[in-house]
């Protein structure tokens, strides 16, 4: 077994170090070791996008990557969308909408869909749909979630919600 | 599941890269976007004793666009593909094909380098470097080598890298303005695996009402991506009818060999390969006969 590694990374915005394995995935390093347990885990081999957190402001699956591998990154998990006290934007658009049921998609989801509408704020139905492709969602249907979606817009356009990549 | 354990190095540079790839006597592997090497490891199908990750090697992720040629370094990832404006005007078949690779979030890892030597039976990337005859500059113990798309790739995740040697980049012809092309494949879901695919480009004689230098390949239905080279000859300079379309059609039928899994028998693939190719071609007949590029 490899020793572990020390690797620094900025999680929504705050500096942390932690002490890994290198096979830890980084969804294991959220959950485990920091105890960030907002990112789900369901397939473990990039399928699902339950664990879909942001890199540097993109979205990837935090299943297929090593914690070794943000040495220097920022990430930003579903835990950074929300103030202290009240939902961001396009959680209160999901809520709305009915947009989920079980949860267990939905932290990936929300991720996903705040990466996209920070970088392409008028996203269109085709483009929302094609990046939903990349997630299951069990309950819903995906109706409702392309509805809160392409309803958030309007806080991303009018800059009212906190873009990607900025960590928190 | 969780991964098994392995020793993990970042090299700063491609010698010692292949310096490590060697001191594991073909016990280690190289790590680029890991978008089908962690899913390997994570199944067990793989279990290396150290993964080499290539991130910090510079100059492995460059576009560029010289004289000849339009070279990728193997680090490009899928998104900068897509959002790449030289790449969009120096292979616009080579976009299209992209777009149909995974998902969103894979694409911001996943890179050509890996695709190739990964070699996925129904990868489009390899597909189009086979279509386009592209050259693959690998480096390793001995130094550089520069390998045929149609000689590196050998059969279902079978590529002639040997042993401690990496890609470096793959190098396309230029892309001739007036060119056609077409991409087309099926999928069961947006993001999947084709089942069958078809890429294709000719460059027109407006004139004449023909196309030449026809470059076909069918992918997903066997085990490594085909160049139908007896319908390439067949096509070449023959009016744009429907009777060439039949032709051609039938003769893919003969020489394209496919593989059935749990996915889709062998007919279904071949069925789907050939009807692809029609229909493709089908659209190429008629852009030349209405002018539109
Ligand atoms: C859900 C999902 C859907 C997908 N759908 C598609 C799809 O539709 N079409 C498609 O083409 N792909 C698909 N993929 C695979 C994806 O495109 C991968 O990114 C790609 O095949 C491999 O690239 P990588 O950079 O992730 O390579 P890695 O996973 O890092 O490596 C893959 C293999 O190549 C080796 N390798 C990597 N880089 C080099 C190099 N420079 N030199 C030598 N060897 C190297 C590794 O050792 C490993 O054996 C999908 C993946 C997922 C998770
Ligand atoms: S847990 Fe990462 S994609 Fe399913
Ligand atoms: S809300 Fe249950 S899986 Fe999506």
């Amino acid at each position: 077994m490899a020793d572990p590694r020390l690797v620094n990374l900025t999680v929504n915005g705050r500096m942390v170090a932690v002490s890994v394995e290198p096979r830890r995935s980084l969804a294991d390093c959220l959950r485990h070791d920091l105890r960030l347990t907002g990112t789900h885990i369901g397939c473990e081999h990039g399928i699902c996008g339950a664990c879909t957190v942001l890199v540097d402001g993109a979205a990837v699956r935090a299943c297929l990557m090593l914690a070794v591998q943000v040495e220097g990154r920022a990430i930003a998990t579903v835990e950074g969308l929300a103030g202290a006290a009240a939902l961001g934007p396009l959680q209160e658009s999901f809520r709305r909408h009915h947009a989920l049921q079980c949860g267990f998609c939905t932290p990936g989801i929300l991720m996903s869909a705040h990466a996209l509408l920070s970088a392409e704020p008028k996203a269109d139905r085709a483009r929302v749909i094609e990046v939903l492709s990349g997630h299951l969602c069990r309950c819903t249907g995906y109706l409702p979630i392309v509805e809160a979606i392409l309803d958030a817009r309007e806080a991303y356009l009018c800059g009212a919600a906190e873009p990607a990549g900025k960590g928190k | 599941m969780k991964f098994p354990p392995f020793e993990f190095h970042r090299p700063g540079d491609l010698p010692e890269a292949v310096d490590l790839l060697l001191s594991y006597d073909g016990e280690a592997l190289p790590l680029a976007g890991g978008q089908s090497l962690l899913p390997m490891m994570a199944f067990r199908l793989v279990a290396p004793k150290a993964l080499i990750d290539l991130s910090a090697i510079p100059g492995l992720d460059g576009i560029e666009l010289n004289g000849d040629s339009l070279r990728l370094g193997a680090l490009v990832r899928w998104c900068d593909v897509l959002c790449s404006p030289v790449i969009a005007n120096a292979h616009p078949l080579l976009v299209e094909a992209v777009r149909h690779v995974a998902h969103y979030q894979v694409r911001n890892r996943g890179t050509l380098g890996g695709s190739l030597a990964h070699a996925d039976a129904a990868a489009e990337f390899p597909a189009i470097c086979l279509v386009s005859d592209a050259m693959i500059d690998v480096v390793g113990r001995d130094g550089k080598r520069c390998i045929a798309a149609r000689d590196f790739l050998l059969g279902a995740m079978e590529t002639d890298l040997r042993e401690g040697e990496l890609v470096a980049a793959v190098r396309f012809p230029i892309w001739p303005a007036g060119r056609l092309w077409h991409f087309r494949e099926f999928a069961r879901r947006s993001g999947d695996f084709a089942l069958a695919g078809v890429a294709m480009y000719c460059d027109p004689d407006r004139q004449a009402g023909v196309c030449r230098n026809w470059h076909i390949a069918c992918f997903g239905l066997g085990e490594v991506a085909q160049r139908v080279d007896a319908v390439e000859a067949f096509l070449e300079a023959k009016p744009a009818d429907t009777a060439h379309i039949r032709e051609a059609v039938l003769i893919a039928q003969r020489h394209l060999v496919a593989d059935g899994d749990i996915h889709a028998p062998a007919g279904y693939r071949k069925a789907l390969a050939t009807e692809l190719l029609g229909r493709g071609l089908n659209e190429v007949f008629k852009a030349v006969a209405g002018g539109d590029g």
